[in-house]
């Protein structure tokens, strides 16, 4: 049977059905292997053996290591999937499994492991890091190699005892769509004995037959003992050769543990395994066809390594090799699989030793490209060919890349479509579908890859489909596109979309103009690629038909038919038949109304698409985006810009920091332009409140106070009122003023807004109106009203909605979700603190949007200062964070024993100032004079060449406070950071913890957490969490000391505010956990804020503060929200991750609606009676 | 002993009082309970084509919110079979109280065109409705739009759902027409074989904090009866072969009674159900027992229409002079 799947699910078929026990924990791109297994045992779908495997999620990969250590001891089959940092997590119970030869499998989609950077993208870094560990590891080139070699690892280890790691490339492989040929029972029971299973389960542990295993070992007979499985390994080979060859007798696919495809007398040969593989070969079987003695030696089994059978595999009259990894080793004399090339040649080449070079490619997914190979190829031939090298890059610090021959071209049998989209408008499902209608209802073989960019909102989307009449192997995308579709029109003015295209290709624009109108609206670089292309241009106004078919931005399946009709796949009427079908399939399950309304956009599909006639000459007085600013900073002119405008692959290594280091404030340079509507203040109604910026998720909507004169050459139509209430001297002015180019349309502000007009009750103070009629004023207008002076930092209450929002935002335009409920937190603690922050941010969504280039939303105010922002892993930011802290307390020490120590030099005055005027980190006023008196230190102390006073102007600094914060999401804070977590609380150190709670693994794509409600479906919980969410507060209330609020930014703002800063007052650790509403909870975003009242009035979501004091007959727990008004099905009836389990399953939702609202009730009562509690927690000193 | 039977849309039940559709009518639990408390029969909750619909699409909406966003998540939501949505919740209601109740259950339908959506009411005679109720309501917005066309739409939709089962089927129409009477003929003509009278309708409220608009439902109250009884009174020698309900208003026995009289084949009751419970209906029913003794009527066939338009000693009552009789008639009440 064949199927169009990804390489995950192919890997996960295979592992379901031999698996008792699934051990898993989501990280990307593995996380889609984890949520299949899951799904289908909560479907109740059978293993080979008819029993429904068990699976549970952990807490980290370390926990999944180790629950499969522990059921594979009890004799049970047990599998694991993972990637990346997450197979570092299981190195050491990895090391376990194997020394006790104990049969496992774990399937890894490989990824690179963070370094300078976090990437979530593919090269050979995890798996490479696992190549000591005694597991064997089988690498898939291709999806159809990842489902057949998922059962040869099952199936071997069985055999042999020795656990297997399956790999493939992430995202390549793991996430391209292929069509394959699946597996049927009787092979993987064919492959998989019934007596080996039997010998692994005869050796679990039981108290009928008691054993003991993991002994402790003394240097008379640890080294024996290690020595004693030598034998199986030795076995590996041959067993992995017998089971390849069993499989060939049932789907006559023959694979070898090295493959060598070329020309049978070939003199040079590249080595490389995964998926460059596609690439490669396709290289090679043109290369030879036209005569060049050419061939690729592919490796399928790494570990052991089959020195004999590459040998044997090598053609012999090689001259040259060049070994491909795809990982960096740094200092490594040369990289691993080049070093195992070597050593078989040294040890078993007989004659000459054909020459060796080596050289990496593809890291971090980074395109391998079959010029890329040529180039590789065109080296070997070379008489100075480098030894070392990198391919796909321009390396002009070490000069070790090769180039490519630009005129270089491969031939292909198959039609290659390219669609560019947003994330929001359903390209990539409707290339899905095209991809499974093609290759299940024509003979032809199929292909989709798609590319995203890096924002959550307004995200791109280039879709990569191929299909024709050969199996396709082509593991690059596509550069000449026999079609391309637009599926956006704005998309053109911002990105080379043809620059894909073939000569004579088709192109389709969605399009809101008339085939008439539309190619004088196109930028005139686009109309001139069109006309030297000679490109068959065509349009329809897919938004508009979506729209009136109630698909609102989802184009998906207008643009559909259109592509099957343009690229003559199929006849019209049987396209569009197979379109309505595959709609009918994917959403029948989800209501006939849904059906029709695709149905409808289907019909007038056609019809409405037309043909444009292209002029001979471009004239359009339009031109894609212009240049930044000359204002912009270098960097940002010379790499970000390149990043923003698709061309980061043409950077060269010395553009790039070597350490990973760059600077913040670069979002304000990206003008995305995302929103159809923005927001426009009515000065004549607001009264000041600051809710409408408060709650911004981008800080695109801002305001200022300042005074009359500031005003002076404000553009026509800025507008400005005078304050109201007496917080603010007499005569001051007030602006609130959206960012037009930033803001997403999210309509957060404006449903905040308390304000109604009295003769219209719909207009706010704020409201949404069309951009395109305020676009140029607003521009103007905030571009005056960034120039404005920012208000004096001392002269507002912090603690206030208003004088906290009159405060500079430090956090601004994130590529968050529109309407994200974890930005107004980073922004306001940012306007709190953020010239004195340091942060450490846990992996995840906030470390996204935070930190995913091309630019970053952390920024930094007129005097250059800002938030200092990093991100180390996802388990451990709560111990990085504390690492910081202890760093500043370290240097505040030093640097103030130095100040003492020179006192005399410095000024004793000054000196005593310094050391006895130190402010905290809260005090407006004494760190703006700690910083004075700094300044004045700084130049007393200049041009010395005293090293003590060197080294104090190195610390000088750090005598000014730093409110270190520890910022991340539920899914680390509960689950895989929560030990760390503890024990940093448990130090007393004065940290302040703030926690994003989603309530959901929001990044990866909506795994459950320990935080996630009960009776709320997730992934990993699709049947509904059945436990209730973990009380993480009063875990962290216990240590008494810890300063602990639960905050509701959209239920009550002031307690939010006066939360944060009573957090970085406590002179100890704080924690904060902060509601935080999210696109993965299925509602309303726009109303979002809102609904956090009803979070709070269900008691689902009770907000309180506790605060730590020493004094005698405190009440140190305060509820700041009132006894629930509402049973907790209202609030839970309008999110879709309760409301899916109601529809779907609607016994189990109720049973847990029923305990979920008794988790309620209970939680208060409790809650109420903590507030009666009185404690007083002795004051200690921070130890030091 | 009064015979208390009647029979309406051609079933013979066993008292004239029907349970019209309200949160009472949605679980089988107090289905059962109206069952034991004697009325004749029940109107299930009234199925809106756009519920069904919004709930779907809404639904699918957010599931598919982030999906093809970003390379980490590329969906939020696992790949659910919706099953258990209004309709299925709608017709598992039905199948339910066909099977566990002995009196007839009513399946009840709002729209107000005619469309594909009319096999909703096959679906809902397939679950096991006896009859369906068209609650036939809507807001006419559009100036353009005349009333005769408005009314021809409606016409067309109780001959789309005539056609599409072949049970009985009620029609439960506004007050509001110009010519109710001819309104009312042109209905049975399309294919009613009944009509209740009359619909009450959420009206939106507003809320004098936040200015939004709220829709709201009042319950009835004593004195509603009043508009469907003059109605029932005139419509009854009009339409001798059509059965009429009355609805609105009915919280006494006593009340049941006037609508028998004015010439209805059962009296619906709600508000006072939900208030009270549906125990509430069997004192209702025997609140009209009493009253028919104490007044000699020996069954409900012989009360029937005892006192329509036609049958009642002053038929002028009903028009509109009673109109202006009572405005003369009314005095403010004294200032307190």
């Amino acid at each position: 049977m064949w199927a169009c799947i990804d390489a995950n699910e192919a890997a996960a078929i295979i592992a379901y059905r031999l698996s008792d026990v699934c051990a898993i924990y989501p990280i990307t791109p593995a996380s889609p292997m984890g949520e299949s297994v899951d799904a289908w045992s909560a479907d109740g779908r059978p293993n080979l053996w008819g029993t429904v495997p068990l699976v549970i999620q952990m807490q980290s990969e370390g926990g999944a290591a180790g629950a499969l250590h522990g059921a594979l001891q009890k004799g049970a089959l047990a599998t694991t999937f993972t990637a990346s940092q997450g197979l570092l997590l299981m190195l050491p119970n990895m090391y376990k499994i194997a020394g006790e030869l104990t049969p496992a499998v774990i399937h890894v989609a490989a990824r690179t492991l963070a370094t300078h950077a976090l990437s979530i993208f593919g090269d050979h870094s995890d798996v490479m890091s696992a190549r000591s560990t005694g597991w064997a590891m089988l690498c898939a080139s291709d999806v159809q190699q990842a489902h057949d070699f998922a059962l040869v690892s099952h199936a071997a280890t069985l055999r042999t005892r020795v656990p297997f790691v399956h790999f493939f490339d992430g995202f390549r492989t793991s996430h391209e769509v292929n069509k394959i040929e699946l597996l049927e029972d009787d092979a993987i029971s064919g492959l998989v004995r019934i007596d080996d299973v039997l010998a692994h389960r005869a050796l679990g542990l039981t108290p009928e037959h008691p054993v003991l295993r993991g002994s402790a070992q003394n240097p008379d007979v640890f080294f024996q003992a290690r020595e004693a499985a030598n034998s199986f390994y030795d076995a590996v080979p041959d067993v992995v050769q017998t089971v390849f060859d069993e499989l060939a007798t049932f789907t006559g696919r023959q694979y070898s543990l090295v493959d060598y495809v070329g020309a049978p007398d070939a003199e040079r040969v590249v080595v490389l395994m995964g998926s460059g593989v596609g690439a490669a070969t396709e290289v090679v079987d043109q290369l030879a066809a036209s005569g060049e003695k050419v061939g690729a030696l592919v490796i399928r089994l790494y570990r052991p390594f089959p020195t004999q059978q590459f040998i044997d595999a090598l053609p012999s009259t090689v001259r040259s090799i060049a070994v491909l990894d795809r990982v960096k080793e740094p200092g490594a004399p040369a990289e691993p699989l080049h070093l195992d090339v070597v050593m078989a040649l040294s040890e078993h080449w007989l004659g000459t030793q054909p020459r060796v070079i080596g050289g990496r490619y593809g890291l971090g997914s980074k395109e391998f490209t079959p010029a890329n190979v040529a180039s590789v190829f065109a080296e070997l031939s070379s008489a100075k060919s480098k030894p070392r090298f990198t391919v796909g890059i321009v390396d002009d610090v070490t000069h070790l890349s090769l180039s490519d021959d630009p005129d270089f071209e491969l031939a292909t049998t198959a039609k290659q479509s390219v669609f560019f989209g947003l994330g929001s408008d359903g390209t990539v499902g409707a290339n899905k579908s095209s991809i499974k209608i093609i290759g299940d209802s024509t003979g032809l073989y199929t292909q989709g890859y798609f590319v995203y960019d890096s924002k959550k909102s307004g995200s791109v989307t280039v879709s990569h489909l191929r299909f024709g009449p050969e199996p396709i192997r082509s593991t690059y995308l596509i550069t000449d596109a026999d079609f391309v579709a637009c599926h956006q029109f704005s998309l053109l003015e911002r990105l080379p979309v043809f620059d894909v295209a073939r000569r004579g290709a088709t192109v389709l624009l969605n399009s809101p103009y008339s085939a008439n109108d539309v190619w004088s609206e196109l930028p005139v670089e686009v109309q001139q690629q069109v006309i030297d292309k000679d490109l068959q241009l065509w349009t329809i106004d897919a938004s508009t038909i979506a729209r009136e078919s109630g698909l609102g931005a989802r184009i998906n399946t207008v643009m559909q038919p259109c592509f099957f009709a343009l690229s003559e796949v199929l006849p019209a009427d049987e396209s569009i038949a197979l379109i309505k079908k595959s709609v009918e399939k994917t959403y029948s399950r989800r209501g006939r109304a849904v059906v029709d309304r695709n149905f409808a956009a289907i019909d007038r599909a056609l019809a409405e698409m037309h043909r444009v006639v292209v002029p001979e000459v471009a004239s359009s007085a339009l031109h894609r985006m212009p240049p930044l600013p000359a204002e912009a900073p270098d960097f940002v002119r010379d790499v970000t810009a390149r990043m923003l405008n698709g061309e980061g692959d043409l950077l060269p290594v010395s553009a790039l920091p070597v350490d990973g280091t760059f600077p913040t404030g670069t979002a304000r340079w990206e003008k995305r332009g995302l929103a159809a509507e923005i927001p426009i203040w009515d000065e004549s109604l607001c009264i000041d409140c600051g809710k409408c910026t408060i709650v911004c998720p981008h800080a695109a909507i801002r305001m200022k106070a300042y005074s009359e004169a500031d005003l002076v050459g404000a553009p026509e139509g800025f507008r400005s009122k005078a304050t109201v209430g007496r917080d603010l001297p007499p005569g001051t002015r007030l602006s609130v003023q959206v960012a037009p180019d930033d803001c997403t349309g999210c309509g957060i502000c404006v449903d905040v807004c308390p304000v109604r007009s009295k003769s219209e009750a719909r207009h706010k103070s704020i409201n949404l109106e069309a951009a395109a009629e305020h676009r140029d004023d607003e521009r103007a207008s905030y571009e005056f009203f960034l120039a404005i002076p920012e208000i004096d930092r001392t002269a507002v209450r912090h603690e206030t909605v208003k004088g906290s929002q009159l405060l500079q935002p430090l956090f601004e335009f994130s590529g968050a979700c529109s309407g994200c409920g974890e930005t107004p937190y980073l922004k306001l603690v940012s306007q709190l603190f953020g010239d004195r922050m340091v942060i450490a941010n846990a992996t995840g969504c906030s470390s996204i949007y935070g930190g995913n280039l091309p630019t970053t939303p952390w920024a930094k105010n007129a005097a250059g200062r800002g938030p200092a922002w990093a991100n180390s892993l996802f388990e451990d930011n709560a111990e990085f964070g504390l690492g910081m802290r202890l760093g500043a307390d370290v240097q505040r020490d030093e640097a103030r024993r130095l100040v003492a120590e020179l006192a005399p030099d410095i000024g004793r005055d000054l000196a005593a100032d310094l050391l006895d005027r130190e402010p905290a980190s809260t005090d407006e006023v004494g760190i703006a004079e700690q910083r004075t008196r700094v300044e004045q230190l700084r130049a007393q102390l200049s041009g010395t060449t005293e090293v003590r006073s060197l080294r104090l102007l190195s610390l000088a600094d750090a005598l000014v406070p730093v409110s270190v914060w520890i910022v991340g999401g539920d899914g680390w804070a509960y689950d895989i950071g929560f030990g760390g977590l503890d024990h940093v609380l448990s130090s007393g150190r004065n940290v302040n913890v703030l926690v994003l709670d989603t309530e959901v693994y929001s990044n990866t794509g909506g795994q459950a957490s320990k935080s996630t409600p009960r009776g709320a479906s997730a992934k990993f919980a699709v049947k509904g969490k059945v436990t209730a969410k973990k009380d993480l507060g009063l875990l962290a209330q216990a240590y008494g000391n810890v300063y602990v609020a639960q905050i509701a930014i959209g239920a009550n703002e002031t307690q939010s505010v006066r939360a944060l800063i009573e957090a970085a007052e406590h002179e100890g650790p704080s924690l904060v956990i902060a509601y935080s509403t999210c696109i993965a909870h299925g509602i309303d975003m726009p109303t979002s804020m809102g609904h956090q009242k009803t979070a709070v009035s269900s008691g689902y979501w009770p907000l309180y503060r506790y605060h730590p004091s020493p004094e005698a007959g405190t009440h140190p727990f305060s509820l700041d929200s009132k006894k629930p008004t509402i049973p907790l099905h209202e609030f839970e009836q309008v999110e879709a991750r309760f409301a899916v389990l109601e529809r779907s399953d609607p016994a189990t939702a109720h049973h847990l609606q029923a305990l979920a609202q008794a988790d309620v009730d209970e939680r208060w009562h409790y809650y109420e009676q903590l507030a009666g509690v009185e404690r007083a927690i002795p004051n200690e000193e921070e130890p030091s | 002993m009064t015979d208390l039977s009647t029979t309406y849309l051609g079933f013979p039940l066993r008292a004239p009082l029907v349970a019209s559709p309200s949160p009472l009518t949605s679980s089988l639990a107090d289905l059962l309970r109206l069952e034991a408390a004697g009325v004749g029969a029940v109107v299930l909750p009234s199925l809106f084509e756009e519920e069904i619909e919004a709930e779907a699409t809404r639904l699918n909406d957010h599931v598919e919110a982030g999906s093809g966003v970003n390379p980490e998540g590329t969906e939020y939501f696992a790949d659910f079979t919706f099953d258990h949505l209004l309709l299925d919740r709608h017709l598992e209601l039905t199948e339910g109280a066909a099977r566990r109740l002995d009196i007839p259950v009513i399946a009840s339908l709002n729209g107000n065109t005619a469309g594909g959506w009319v096999h909703y009411a096959r679906e809902l005679v397939t679950a096991g409705a006896a009859a369906i109720e068209l609650n036939m309501y809507d807001v006419a917005l559009d100036p353009t739009r005349s009333a005769a066309d408005v009314e021809e739409g409606y016409l067309e939709l109780v001959r789309s759902v005539r056609a599409a089962v072949d049970v009985p089927l009620a029609v439960k129409i506004s007050p509001y027409f110009s010519s109710l009477a001819n309104m009312a003929a042109r209905i049975v003509e399309a294919g009613a074989d009944g009509l209740v009278l009359f619909n009450r309708f959420y009206q939106p409220d507003l809320d004098l904090e936040t200015l939004d608009v709220k829709p709201t439902l009042n319950l009835s109250h004593a004195g509603e009866i009043r508009l469907p009884l003059r109605w029932i009174a005139i419509l009854r020698p009009q339409l001798p072969q059509t059965s009429l309900a009355l609805t609105s208003g009915v919280h006494l026995g006593t009340e049941i009674a006037k609508g028998l009289l004015a010439g209805a084949d059962v009296v619906m009751a709600t508000a006072e159900l939900l208030r009270r419970g549906p125990e509430r209906a069997s004192e209702l029913i025997n609140e009209l027992s009493v009253w028919m003794d104490d007044h000699g009527y020996q069954s409900v066939e012989q009360l029937k229409g005892s006192v329509t338009q036609h049958t009642s000693g002053d038929p002028a009552a009903f028009e509109r002079s009673q109109y202006q009789r009572v405005l003369h008639s009314w005095k403010p009440e004294p200032s307190a």
